[in-house]
């Protein structure tokens, strides 16, 4: 049961992995001029528009707690209307924090909001994916001690170290370097992403190695 | 030896300062000085070398200039004279140095580029060490051997108009002075004008030798508002018109003298982006030095391009050029264009004098000056010299002569330039041996610091130090022993100045000494913490305390900082540093009371788990808390000790809230003043403040700010320092308004502007009033053993006595941060700490955190231009250094203190309320 949890898991990282990759190179090909660092906003946009795309695709596909029992089309919209709130508020949020971190308030708010939908695509969306518009849920699994499934625990993973990547981005601004990538937001989504993919990369990894300590209350 | 935890670190604080101070000596050089230095006299002029046939030139050589006007323009730029703004505002001067009889020269000036500093470099020719920053706001005399003693001597008539540095530096060197003050930065057309009112009646007059000007308009307006103001430009014009005044009264003049006149402008530093000076940034050292003279030819058509050379090498070139000599510390070389139209002779004489003068002060500073390229080379030209000389002298084919002088003097040049380059660099070297020793005893303190800190935090508050047995031990004497054997080898064989080898056989022994027990002593203290460390792993039963989040933050994020000092730019932005970990601090908080406030679902067996390992810590001690202790006897079933309950439920919002408000406010306080470098020209609150358009902002933001700070302040005060403090802020809103920062609503047009010493003293005496009633409460306490309520009285008046001072002390805009402050203490205090019982060590850290982030907050950077000198002068008439330094010193670092302080009696008042409830139990 968990081995086959921690393979199916793997799967579903390396095509998250694969997609963030694909994200760069194929733009290439239809838009001229583009490039990470150049055209960051594009690149921003669908960057989160292929992970979003890959986590919805990959929830209906490998359904980890298809538990939920009534499935009418109401509860269902009404599921998917919520989702969409709740995505909309932590991009808010996430946008808020940035400013009260020290970004400008008034210049580079768009940068600053692609910022904060692209921190929320790599956070709020998978947690959305996996737990539902359920906040006591999330609190339960961001709490400690609270994971029940090898999915719930590299959910935790992947958040924590997309947060941790895009705060260490943040470190690289004050130096005189003077490289574009210095440059607020991109170091900060730039470390998001690396943070994003790590955590997609280690959790998996982690879970296998620590296989025989983890026990989960459901299993 | 038991000590407790107090005595003993502060006796490890005096070692750290010793060790700090050493390694400091070491790392700040001593200044290249001449051995002979005292006596000004005595010694003839070096005769003119000559091989076999006697010359008989052997006196100094006449004057080149009859007059020289020296025009010093504070903080002027060399793009400021050579670049665009010197062909828009200055039209004369670029006439002159584009056309004119004219040298023109981008001086470079060595850091600190601070005016007393840079004035002593162009009169020596010596460079300052950074020690002479210290004394910048206090110069003495100048005792060093310079161009003014020596013109003086010579009998020259001097007369100095300008900045006082000039008259404080040279006192009763000149027949006539008006110094100006530079203090009252904010004034910059009274300062010039001082200046120049003297000036129809001297030039008309011609009874002087050297006029120096010093004008410091230019600088106030780049401390004011940078160098892209337009007032730079109309400041710029007044100088141009000041230049061509004087180049013309000096040129009518010429007509009746034989001797051509010298006319000098130049600048003692430049000015930063922002405005500032003081480091060693590129804007800030290039400084235009233009000598203006009829005795220099110029062929029409002949462009040159401003040379560079050092600031250092003026004082030489006055010195010949006043027939004078040569300085005897100055490193600099002779600026060769400024005698270029001399005779051969002439021109190889000077190169002779002042080759000469740089080898003697290279023998008397370097051991081994016989190695040196640069000496090797003086003895090259000097013998070509003398070869010269007798070739000229047995008057020889002119066209020979002429040849072998242009070698000469080549050689001459390259000899000076190499001489000049390894004395400036002698000054740069470090003096490593007392380095490295400042460096052992700082690292043997901090180590015996880091392995006793488990006992000086433990309930005892004491610890053992290993000293008496490790004196006695083999290993002390063994290192006492290798440690002098070292210090002897060291200070026979180096070939530098070393500060230790210099010092008495006694006093180096004590040093040594100190090491070698502080080795045996951290050595002691390992041994003791590694036997300790395998019984507790024997034991192994540890219980399993995790770290909170909360904890690692602050220990990384001090780790994190301390390493960050590493790179230049994370000490130029440290506050950003300062800011991105308090802001994270405040998340980490958020996330600390959301943990323990939401409600989880109690039933979950994990919580459970939770809450055990959160009743470890909750020991009766903990039952502070200002609400019944019944409650938590109830909540004692399978809830967190610290719910939602045990809240009323204001309260609760305020704790929930209070994280996001407290980051709301740092985000206000950091767009008030912009700091650091790379970001400092940013537009901010401050400067929006302070610009004389939104007076009546200010106005209402003061007054409104002190209410505040008092509604904030005296909810802990006795009767009567409310009062006192009542009246002190009033006052402060009085003397800011005496001094015409802020405006009374009823006088609109406020025109006399005074000192607002009567005020500022007014409030003083609140001050000194609410900090003795605090120190005797303090005092009672000791005495007497009243209790811990008289003594947390104390030090929460002591408290309110510093912000009083702050809020006096601090520039009107700056205000706001004071009252933040008081906002996030207030806050943190009562919904915070208390409820989430943070422990000692923990709400130390977070008072270090945000007493550093306020120091930034204030528009502080580790920049000193950023340093408000007008502080040091509140209430005072005249510079009066002890308190000028103090309040200096105070307003610089109030954000800190205010914080440390609060630490302290917030952590009394938790220590009394324990009390208290133990009592009552």
């Amino acid at each position: 049961m968990k081995d086959t949890d921690i393979k199916r898991l793997l799967y579903t990282h390396s095509l998250c992995i694969f997609s963030i990759i694909l994200s760069i190179f194929i733009p290439s090909f239809f838009l001229e001029n583009f490039s990470i660092l150049e055209t960051h906003l594009t690149w921003l946009c669908i960057c989160s528009v292929f992970v979003t795309a890959v986590n919805l695709v990959l929830y209906l596909v490998v359904k980890p707690n298809a538990s939920s029992k009534r499935s009418s089309l109401s509860f269902k919209v009404t599921r998917f209307v919520k989702c969409c709130v709740y995505f909309l508020m932590s991009c808010f949020t996430f946008h808020v924090i940035f400013v009260l971190y020290g970004a400008p308030l008034i210049e580079l708010v768009l940068e600053t909001f692609l910022f904060a939908v692209t921190l929320s695509t790599f956070t709020t969306v998978p947690c959305l994916c996996l737990l539902g518009p359920n906040i006591k849920a999330w609190l339960r699994v961001f709490s400690r001690n609270g994971v029940t499934s090898v999915w719930e625990n590299s959910l935790q993973i992947t958040t924590i170290s997309s947060f941790v990547g895009a705060w260490l981005g943040a470190f690289p601004i004050p130096l005189d370097w003077e490289r574009p990538w210095q440059v607020w937001p991109i170091s900060c989504t730039l470390g998001a992403t690396f943070g994003y993919v790590a955590g997609l990369f280690i959790s998996p990894l982690w879970i296998y190695w620590n296989r025989k300590q983890l026990t989960y209350k459901n299993n | 030896m038991r000590l407790g935890s107090g005595t003993f670190a502060a006796c490890c604080v005096v070692v750290e300062v010793l060790g700090v101070v050493l390694f400091l000596r070491g790392f700040f050089p001593a200044p290249v000085r001449s051995s002979s230095s005292s006596k000004h006299q005595a010694e003839p002029p070096a005769p003119e070398p000559s091989a076999g046939a006697s010359s008989n030139w052997t006196k100094l050589p006449p004057p080149l200039f009859s007059k020289v006007v020296i025009v010093l323009i504070d903080a002027l730029r060399d793009d400021f004279v050579f670049g665009s703004k010197g062909v828009k505002f200055m039209p004369y001067t670029t006439y002159l140095v584009e056309k004119g009889a004219s040298h023109s020269f981008v001086a470079e000036a060595k850091p600190p580029t601070v005016t007393m500093p840079r004035i002593k470099a162009l009169m020596t020719g010596s460079v300052p060490g950074f020690i002479d920053v210290v004394m910048n706001l206090n110069s003495p005399a100048l005792l060093e051997d310079n161009v003014i003693t020596q013109a003086k001597a010579a009998g020259k008539r001097i007369i100095s108009y300008g900045d006082e540095t000039w008259v404080k530096l040279f006192p009763k060197h000149f027949v006539e002075y008006d110094g100006t003050t530079s203090f009252f930065v904010s004034d910059y057309t009274e300062v010039d004008e001082n200046v120049t009112r003297h000036l129809d009646k001297v030039l008309k007059r011609g009874d002087w030798d050297v006029l120096i000007l010093h004008y410091l308009g230019l600088d106030h307006i780049g401390h004011v508002s940078g160098p892209s103001s337009p007032l730079i430009g109309r400041k710029l014009s007044e100088m141009d018109g000041v230049l061509m005044k004087i180049h013309t009264a000096l040129l009518s003049e010429e007509r009746e003298t034989l001797l051509p006149s010298l006319l000098v402008l130049c600048g003692d530093h430049g000015m930063s982006e922002t405005g500032g000076h003081g480091a060693s940034s590129t804007e800030e050292v290039s400084t235009p030095l233009l000598l203006v003279s009829s005795a220099f030819e110029r062929k029409p058509g002949d462009i040159r391009h401003p040379k560079h050379v050092q600031q250092t090498d003026l004082a030489a070139t006055l010195a010949i050029g006043l027939g004078l000599p040569i300085p005897k510390n100055s490193v600099g070389h002779l600026l060769f264009p400024a005698i270029e139209g001399k005779p051969m002779r002439e021109q190889l004489r000077f190169l002779h004098l002042n080759t000469v003068q740089l080898t003697k002060l290279l023998q008397e500073n370097v051991p081994s000056y016989e190695k040196e390229p640069g000496f090797e080379q003086f003895k090259i030209s000097e013998r070509l010299h003398g070869n010269w000389i007798r070739l000229y002298l047995e008057e020889n084919n002119s066209e020979v002569l002429f040849n072998l002088g242009t070698k000469v003097r080549r050689q001459y040049l390259d000899a000076l330039k190499t001489l000049s380059l390894s004395l400036s660099r002698q000054v740069a070297q470090y003096d490593v041996y007392s380095m490295v020793v400042g460096t052992v005893v700082v690292l043997e303190v901090l180590t015996l610091l880091l392995l006793s800190i488990p006992q000086a935090l433990s309930s005892k508050a004491e610890l053992e130090v290993p000293l008496l047995s490790p004196v006695f031990s083999l290993l002390f004497y063994l290192t006492f022993l290798v440690l002098s054997a070292v210090h002897v080898i060291v200070c026979t064989s180096t070939e530098s100045s070393c500060y230790l080898c210099s010092l008495s056989w006694l006093t180096a022994g004590g040093v040594m000494v100190l090491v070698s027990a502080l080795l045996c002593a951290v050595v002691s203290a390992l041994t003791k913490v590694l036997v300790r460390g395998k019984l507790l792993s024997k034991n192994a039963a540890h219980s399993n305390s995790r770290w909170s989040e909360l904890d690692l933050l602050i220990l990384l994020g001090t780790l994190g900082h301390v390493l960050s000092l590493g790179a230049s730019s994370f000490i130029e932005e440290e506050h950003q540093t300062w800011y991105f970990l308090v802001s994270t601090l405040c998340l980490a908080l958020c996330h600390d009371i959301y943990r323990n406030y939401l409600p989880g679902d109690d039933c979950e067996p994990q919580r459970c788990l939770h809450v055990e390992g959160g009743f470890d810590g909750a020991t009766p001690a903990l039952q502070d808390k200002n609400t019944s202790s019944a409650v938590l006897e109830l909540n004692r079933g399978c809830k967190s000790p610290s719910s939602l309950g045990t809240l009323r439920g204001y309260e609760k919002w305020m704790v929930l809230a209070s994280p996001w408000v407290i980051l709301t406010c740092c985000r206000l306080l950091r767009s008030l003043n912009q700091t650091g470098v790379q970001w400092a020209h940013r537009p901010d609150l401050g400067h929006w403040l302070t610009s004389s358009d939104h007076k009546a902002a200010l106005s209402v933001l003061a007054a409104l700010s002190l209410a505040v700070i008092f509604a904030l302040i005296q909810r802990r005060c006795s009767p009567a320092s409310k009062v006192a403090m009542a009246l002190g802020l009033l006052g402060v809103y009085c003397y800011r308004a005496a001094i015409g920062n802020v405006l009374f609503p009823w006088q609109q047009d406020n025109k006399d502007i005074s000192k607002g010493i009567l005020e500022a003293r007014f409030v003083y005496v609140f001050v000194l009033g609410i900090l003795f009633t605090g120190t005797k409460d303090l005092l009672k306490s000791q005495v007497v053993a009243a209790g811990f309520t008289v003594k947390t009285v104390g030090l929460w008046e002591l408290y309110s006595g510093f912000v009083l001072l702050a809020a006096l002390l601090l520039r009107p805009h700056n205000l706001p941060v004071l009252v933040l402050s008081l906002l996030i203490q207030t806050l943190m205090a009562k919904f915070v700490w208390k409820p989430l019982r943070h422990d000692v060590a923990k709400v130390t850290v977070m008072h270090y955190w945000f007493g550093q982030a306020f120091f930034y907050f204030q528009g502080n950077s580790n920049n000193i231009a950023t340093v408000d000198i007008s502080a040091g002068f509140v209430g005072l008439d005249t510079y009066v250094e002890i308190p000028a330094i103090f309040l200096t010193a105070f307003a610089t670092y109030a954000g800190p203190v205010l914080w440390a302080s609060h630490l302290v009696s917030f952590l009394s008042s938790e220590a009394s309320s324990a009390d208290g409830s133990t009592h009552s139990q």
